[in-house]
């Protein structure tokens, strides 16, 4: 058994944890966040949502099933660090190329492994997600240098993100089979199985970078437009929240996850706060306001927009009503609006990782975009 | 969807008896769906044969039947009890099987009763093989190819379709019973013919093989509004071709991505839907070809099952509680999570620890049996343990298994340990194969080799690669440094295991003293089902080591009450089961109702004490010395300790009394020292003589030589047995010297540090057991018990009667006096059990044991004392007469039990037709001194006869009433076996019998036929059982070993059939009389509470 080099995770409240580095060796700063999921490390790291934060692995043994070519959600590793407990020495699983630690080396992710976690996990439900840093090897110093440096690091609060991610370009998924509608979707941090979804239900997705304008979506002609998930505080998103606007004028058929729920509300006059540590895993229930049934579904996001359960307002597109909530803590999870069609949901129907209960929104935004023909 | 307002009276059916693959796991749900229901207002009546199990405790029910549970005496419970609705889904299979009969025999109709949790669609859905894999083609996933046979016609034609190897799966049985793996055409008849047979509905599956494929759990639950969540994930890490509750397994599952996981929940989810379990649980087994990935679906349970109860303790989500309330109405948004207080039961747990299952086999009880894991189930019990990773977890149940290895390294290896020999070993499955793996990586075969020898999963075999790297690193540091050492124990090596490795630390002290110097301790953590998104409010604890300074513990401060641990007993095997858990699940309610802070700590999951809310606090932890004081230490730094019971548990705790004492444990209740007193043969038998008590003759031997001249003295017959070991294992008695020479050459351990103890036998004597109650100053008599066997068979495995039925007054007096001359000499604050034996007016005593004993609920439960209660609060200081001033124990005692008290009768339940040798033969179900029986029934009523036919229906299925009986005897009983011979002909049985017994019987006028024995050619009396032309077999043998083969032919025959096989005179007696209360046709059903009554106001 190696013993690897020393490292320390630092939080900005001026705890330590400390371990051994995995993946690449050096200094890494974001927002610890911390992730329930069992299963999934692979979409987890890859899903742009996850941009600048230090994702925290409450499961234990993280690694196991390696890294395969299959399972990427996007071009490359996205969180600026990685906190796990016990990482597999080797692989196993048929579909495996390579390990999750040398991926994390050669994409220069930042980890630690040997923290205790748990007690991690803790803190961070007791205090709230906070800026915190990875050091490791010539990085690892004093602890004050090193709260220092996660001090001088942005806060989440304000972080205007999704540019970051964003296409650079717009790009065209074509329909699985017969195309039989043609979606515009707006690229907040877009994850693969989003369109891979929408593709196999007969729509042409067109991927859009974050500055289209309306002229931009309307160009592809759409039967729909699309909102994805994406990293940051909403409260930046203000071309997004107006591009969103145009469509709700327009009454295009709009169907927004995640920070696209959160750009629908802010379009529908609803503000976003930040959440203490936000859902982060995929175990999460949802329930549907007008059914009573139970999603379990995945998140990632760490604000929420202001809202009862089942309330109904007033918006400048007629009334909208808050038609998900999540049990645990009564969060807004998706919207309706009753006069446009429009509706959008907090969780990621796309799943990926996760279970895939809420995967039927898509055939709904089928239905929708269908209606509006 | 609130509750339902249509039923108030719910029926619960129990699963009966423990035996080989339905064990306590049906207690613990069983009692959580009765506490529930009525916790919402309905009315509970409960059918349950087994008084051994918390939920037949009269307090958790409204009308409890200790019953049989068939089809006729349910029957009977439901025309007296009209209840609305019957939950059969949380008593195993035995409750499945009965409600489907019941619904055959148009019962259900009869008396208007909705079977609620499955309907009988769903049941037949779930449990017709064929049914259900076309209901997973119908949803679009994927079943091993196979067919449904029904005669071996059949079988063949679909053989030479799917080509060998195949597997054999026989529908409607429990625990893989009967199914096996064919690998040739031998294999194939032989398994598919036993197969047919097991079948109550004679059908077998025939299977395409997926033998070395990886295997899955889910346990799922669902509500009427179709919200279904994913409970648990279980990974075996024994591969296809081991029957899951003989894998180890581990959970979550550890080696599937995300991708593969939400592929087998989709089709987990689309099955329960399609199956239409309406309300509650269910589990569905995977297996995933390890190269391509491909998942075929297994087969389901439409019910709570044992990975049910273990998914339970691994999560925290308390299925069974949940199915409970989801059957009556509620969905699963409307129930509260326990342990967030705030969050609801509509999620998916998720764990940030790990969690191993190891069972707990008991092939040296079974001389001769095949040790071969296969499809069929043979462990008799499993231990849990939980660790913050792989290792930790498994190393923590390696060492919670109570057999002699204790965890890697803590044996010698075998002398004849190479690594051809060992990887071939690998590829066969058995009884502590990872043990096998680590000898192997030892010896030098790569992680791959080992994965191919046995099909284990590369991730699992290099997590014990990186244990023998330590391991080398272990024994070639220079010293023991913190830093080494933390990653010993993070890797979850016991401070023996450790020792083992340094022998310069002088031993597990050593290696602790070291430790504590260090500062390296465990922390506790909590199971709370969410990893730590949510603050828990139950205190569910287990240890981890943590190597990160800023590690925390999370066991909360309580300084207001005193506390109380008590030591549960480990894994279920034979001789130790439910019976101690009961126990202590009663110390833990009874102390807390008292004022104490009460902490359980347990590694058995199947369980009602480590359910989370038995104890105020519980500890699922290995009940080794390491573990129990770090627990002590961790206890003492949040609050005052104010005792620590370890006479509850059976013999586990009591182990550990001495050395917890010794480290300045406070152990309540009857002292160490006391404990040894009656464990020392030498000092217990001081004890006796001072008080005059007799008992049997013995010595102590080192060669055959001393053994014959001890037995020439003190006269044949003479039971033997190796000084060493407890439990009766080794026993045996011997009628000549020829016997004790064979027992001698074949117990080759013995040697002067192994000598054998030679005692006198008391042949046919009457065999006494008491469980009595000491505070120091008085005894409380709790039930005397007398053994319808005569002395000889071990007391777990014989029946008994209470009150005694042919004990006199005087008898009782003397047992009286004998106990409480045992009581005091030894010392005794709380249970005692005594074993006599009565013969010729002579009171001898046997044993005397300072624990609560097996038969403490049997006794509780006859008598409507709360024995162990009262224990309880005796070891924390109460007096018996103050116990009595408040109500908890009654005026008098059980001695002198009111003249029209109910007869109690227990019965043995014995696992031979588990077992078979590698040759495919039976295994004898002779019993001895040496106990071998999984469980007991109770039967209950105002009779002697009534409550014997009662047990016997319980155990082994109903006494004949007419037919043909077979009677063949040993020469010493044939005078007394002539009047119960008499009495069955005269109810107008035939009876047949060899010839010698028949030349006895007819020169006392009993007409007889004569069969040939065995050895006589053809149509013998085994071909005439085999056949099923004999309803009851009386055969009593000569010995335990030498020419014997006739009867052991006779035994395993009746076995195979499933007709009851007497094995003893009184044990005749008493079955004329069950007979001919069943032939009176008197014998109907009687709530316990009602029989409770009765007693009390006898008392009164």
């Amino acid at each position: 058994m190696s013993v690897r080099e020393q490292a320390a995770l630092v939080l900005e409240d001026g705890r330590v944890f400390r371990g051994e580095a995995y993946g690449a060796v050096g200094a890494t700063v974001g927002e610890a966040v911390f992730c329930t999921g069992m299963t999934g490390y692979q979409e987890t790291l890859t899903d742009p949502s996850y941009h600048r934060q230090i994702v925290v692995a409450t499961a234990p043994q993280i690694g196991n099933t390696g890294w395969n070519d299959e399972d990427d959600e996007s071009a490359r590793i996205w969180v600026s660090g990685y906190v796990v407990r016990d990482p597999a020495r080797v692989p196993s699983n048929w579909r495996s190329r390579r390990s999750l630690d040398s991926e994390l080396e050669r994409q220069g992710v930042v980890g630690i492994s040997g923290v205790d976690t748990r007690t991690l996990t803790r803190h961070l439900r007791e205090r709230g997600a906070m800026r915190s840093g990875v050091f490791s090897g010539a990085e690892l110093s004093d602890v004050d240098t090193m709260v220092g440096r996660v001090q001088a690091s942005p806060q989440m609060a304000g972080a205007d993100l999704a540019g970051d991610v964003t296409t650079p370009e717009p790009y065209v998924i074509p329909a699985v089979g017969e195309r039989r509608l043609r979606v515009a979707a707006l690229d907040l941090g877009i994850k693969a199985n989003t369109p891979r979804l929408m593709a196999a239900r007969g729509i042409e997705v067109h991927v859009l970078p974050l500055k289209s304008t309306v002229e931009d979506l309307l160009a592809v002609s759409p039967d729909g437009v699309f909102l994805s998930n994406g990293p940051g505080d909403p409260a930046t998103m203000d071309h997004a929240v107006a591009l969103t606007r145009q469509v709700l004028e327009r009454r295009l058929p709009l169907f927004g996850i995640c920070f696209g729920n959160q750009i629908l509300g802010r379009a529908l006059g609803r503000e976003t706060y930040k959440m203490r540590y936000g859902h982060r895993g995929i175990n999460i229930p949802v329930i549907d306001t007008a059914t009573g049934k139970v999603a379990i579904t995945a998140q990632n996001h760490g604000f929420a927009l202001e809202g009862e359960p089942g309330e109904v307002f007033d918006t400048p597109y007629g009334s909208a009503v808050v038609s998900h909530y999540c049990p645990n803590d009564n969060t807004v999870e998706g919207l309706r609006c009753q006069d446009v069609p429009a509706f959008s949901v907090q969780y990621h129907p796309e799943a990926a990782a996760g279970p895939h209960d809420a995967a039927p929104l898509f055939d709904e935004f089928v239905t929708l975009m269908e209606q509006a023909r | 969807m609130p509750k339902r307002t249509d039923i108030a009276h719910v029926l619960v059916i129990g699963s009966g008896p423990i035996v080989i693959g339905q064990a306590c796991e049906f207690d613990y749900s069983g009692t959580q769906a009765c506490r529930v229901l009525r916790e919402e207002g309905l009315r509970v009546s409960l059918v349950n044969s087994n008084p051994a199990t918390i939920m037949t405790d009269p307090e958790f029910a409204d009308a409890t039947y200790i019953e049989p549970i068939t089809p006729e005496f349910v029957e009977k419970v439901i025309a007296a009890e009209r209840p609305d609705a019957i939950l059969a889904t949380l008593g195993g299979q035995t409750a499945l099987n009965t409600a489907v009969a019941l619904h055959e025999r148009g019962v259900l109709d009869k008396y208007a009763v909705e079977l609620i949790g499955a309907d009988i669609d769903a049941i037949q859905r779930g449990e017709d093989r064929q049914l259900f894999k076309d209901i997973v083609r119908s949803i679009g996933a994927e079943v091993p190819r196979s067919s449904v046979c029904k005669s071996m016609e059949e079988v063949r034609a679909t053989v030479a379709e799917l080509g060998l190897p195949v597997v054999i799966r026989p529908s409607f049985t429990m625990g893989g019973l009967g199914s096996g793996m064919a690998h040739t055409p031998e294999e194939l008849e032989r398994l598919a013919s036993v197969g047919l047979a097991e079948s109550p509905v004679t059908e077998v599956l025939i299977e395409e093989s997926v033998l070395g494929w990886k295997e899955y759990e889910l346990e799922l639950m669902r509500d009427r509004n179709d919200n279904v969540v994913v409970i648990c994930s279980i990974e075996n890490i024994d591969p296809m071709g081991v029957h899951t509750g003989d894998s180890v397994t581990v959970a979550p599952a550890m080696t599937l991505t995300d991708r593969e996981f939400q592929h087998m929940r989709d089709v987990g989810i689309q099955v329960i839907r399609a199956v239409g379990v309406d309300t509650g649980g269910c589990n569905i087994q995977f297996a995933f070809h390890p190269q391509t990935g491909r998942m075929v679906v297994i087969e389901m349970n439409p019910r709570v099952s044992r990975s049910s109860a273990l998914a339970s303790k691994a999560t925290g989500f308390p299925i069974a509680k949940i199915a409970a309330k989801l059957a009556i109405g509620y969905t699963l948004d409307e129930i509260r999570n326990d342990i967030t207080g705030q969050t609801p039961a509509s999620f998916e747990p998720t764990l940030d620890y790990v969690v191993v299952k190891v069972p707990r086999f008991a092939f040296e009880k079974f001389p001769g049996a095949d040790p071969t894991l296969t499809t069929t189930m043979k462990s008799v019990g499993e231990a849990m343990s939980i660790g913050r990773n792989f290792s930790e977890a498994l190393n923590k149940a390696l060492r919670s298994m109570e057999t002699k290895a204790t965890g890697f390294w803590t044996r010698p290896d075998p002398d004849t340990t190479t690594l051809a020999g060992t990887l071939e070993a690998l590829r066969t499955g058995h009884d502590g194969r990872l043990y096998t793996v680590e000898r192997a990586l030892r010896l030098g075969a790569t992680v791959q080799q080992v994965h191919e020898a046995c099909g284990i999963d590369p991730w699992f075999v290099d997590q014990i690669a990186a244990l023998v790297e330590l391991r080398a690193e272990l024994v070639g540091a220079p010293v023991l440094d913190e830093a080494l050492l933390r990653r010993a124990k993070r890797a979850g090596l016991s401070d023996p295991q450790i020792a083992a490795l340094r022998p310069e630390l002088a031993g597990e002290d050593g290696v602790r003293t070291l430790r504590h110097r260090l500062g390296v301790r465990p922390v506790f953590k909590t199971v709370d089902t969410c990893a730590a998104e949510f603050a828990a409010h139950t205190p569910y604890h287990y240890s981890a080591y943590e190597s990160d300074p800023a590690a925390e513990s999370e066991v909360s401060a309580q300084r207001e009450r005193p506390k109380v641990l008590i030591l549960g007993s480990g894994p279920n095997r034979i001789g130790q089961g439910i019976e101690f858990d009961y126990s202590c699940v009663h110390a833990a309610m009874e102390l807390r109702r008292a004022g104490y802070e009460t902490v359980m700590v347990n590694c058995n999951p199947e369980t009602v004490s480590t359910d989370y809310d038995t104890s105020d606090r519980l500890y699922f932890e290995p009940l080794t010395f390491e573990d129990v004081l770090e627990v002590v230490h961790a206890e003492r730094t949040s609050g005052t300790v104010a005792g620590v019971i370890v006479q509850l548990g059976g013999q586990t705790p009591l182990g550990l009394a001495q050395r917890l004492a010794d480290a300045g444990v406070p152990v309540v209740g009857t002292s160490p020292e006391a404990i040894h007193l009656a464990e020392d043969r030498g000092a217990f038998g001081d004890l006796l003589t001072s008080a005059a008590l007799p008992a049997p003759k013995y010595g102590t031997a080192t060669s055959f030589a001393g053994a014959k001249r001890i037995a020439d003295e003190i006269g044949y017959p003479v039971l033997v047995r190796p000084s060493y070991v407890l439990g009766g294992r080794g026993m045996e008695i011997v009628y000549d010297e020829a016997s004790l020479a064979g027992y001698i050459a074949r117990a080759t351990e013995v040697s002067p540090e192994h000598p054998v103890l030679v005692d006198r036998f008391l042949d046919d004597a009457i065999e006494i057991d008491v469980d009595a109650l000491c505070d120091g100053t008085e005894v409380f008599l709790g039930g005397v018990m007398e053994h319808i066997e005569e002395a000889g068979i071990h007391s777990g495995d014989s029946s008994c009667a209470l009150p005694p039925i042919t004990l006199g007054r005087t008898d009782l007096d003397a047992v009286r006096r004998s106990t409480e001359a045992i009581a005091h000499g030894i010392g005794v604050r709380g249970l005692l059990n005594v074993q006599y034996a009565l013969k010729d007016d002579v009171l001898y005593v046997l044993e005397a044991n300072p624990r609560a004993s097996r038969t403490v609920p049997f006794v509780s439960k006859a008598t409507a004392v709360p024995l162990a209660k009262a224990a309880a609060r005796i070891a924390l200081g109460a007096s018996i007469a103050e116990l009595r001033a408040e109500g908890l124990l009654p005026a008098g005692d059980g001695a002198d039990l009111p003249a029209d008290s109910p007869v109690a009768v227990k019965e043995a339940v014995l696992p031979f037709h588990r077992f078979r040798t590698p040759e495919g033969h039976g295994v004898d179900s002779l019993l001895g001194p040496e106990m071998k029986s999984t469980g007991e029934v109770m039967g209950i009523d105002f009779s002697f006869g009534q409550a014997f036919a009662k047990s016997q229906t319980a155990s082994y299925g109903s006494l004949p009433t007419s037919g043909r009986v077979f009677v063949s005897v040993a020469n010493r009983d044939k005078r007394a076996m002539v009047f119960p011979v008499k009495r069955l002909a005269d109810l107008g049985f035939e009876v047949l019998a060899t010839s010698g017994t028949a030349e006895v019987l007819r020169r006392n006028g009993i007409a007889c036929t004569v069969v040939r024995k065995h050895f006589e050619g053809e149509g013998t009396i085994v071909d005439e059982i085999l056949a099923g032309r004999v309803e009851m077999v009386i055969n009593t043998p000569y010995g335990n070993h030498g020419p014997r083969v006739d009867g052991y032919e006779i035994r395993t025959a009746a076995v195979a059939r499933d007709i009851p096989c007497i094995t003893t005179v009184s044990g005749a007696a008493a079955a004329v009389h069950g007979i001919e209360a069943l032939i009176r046709g008197d014998i109907g059903v009687r709530s316990l509470q009602s029989l409770q009554e009765r007693l009390r106001d006898g008392r009164a």
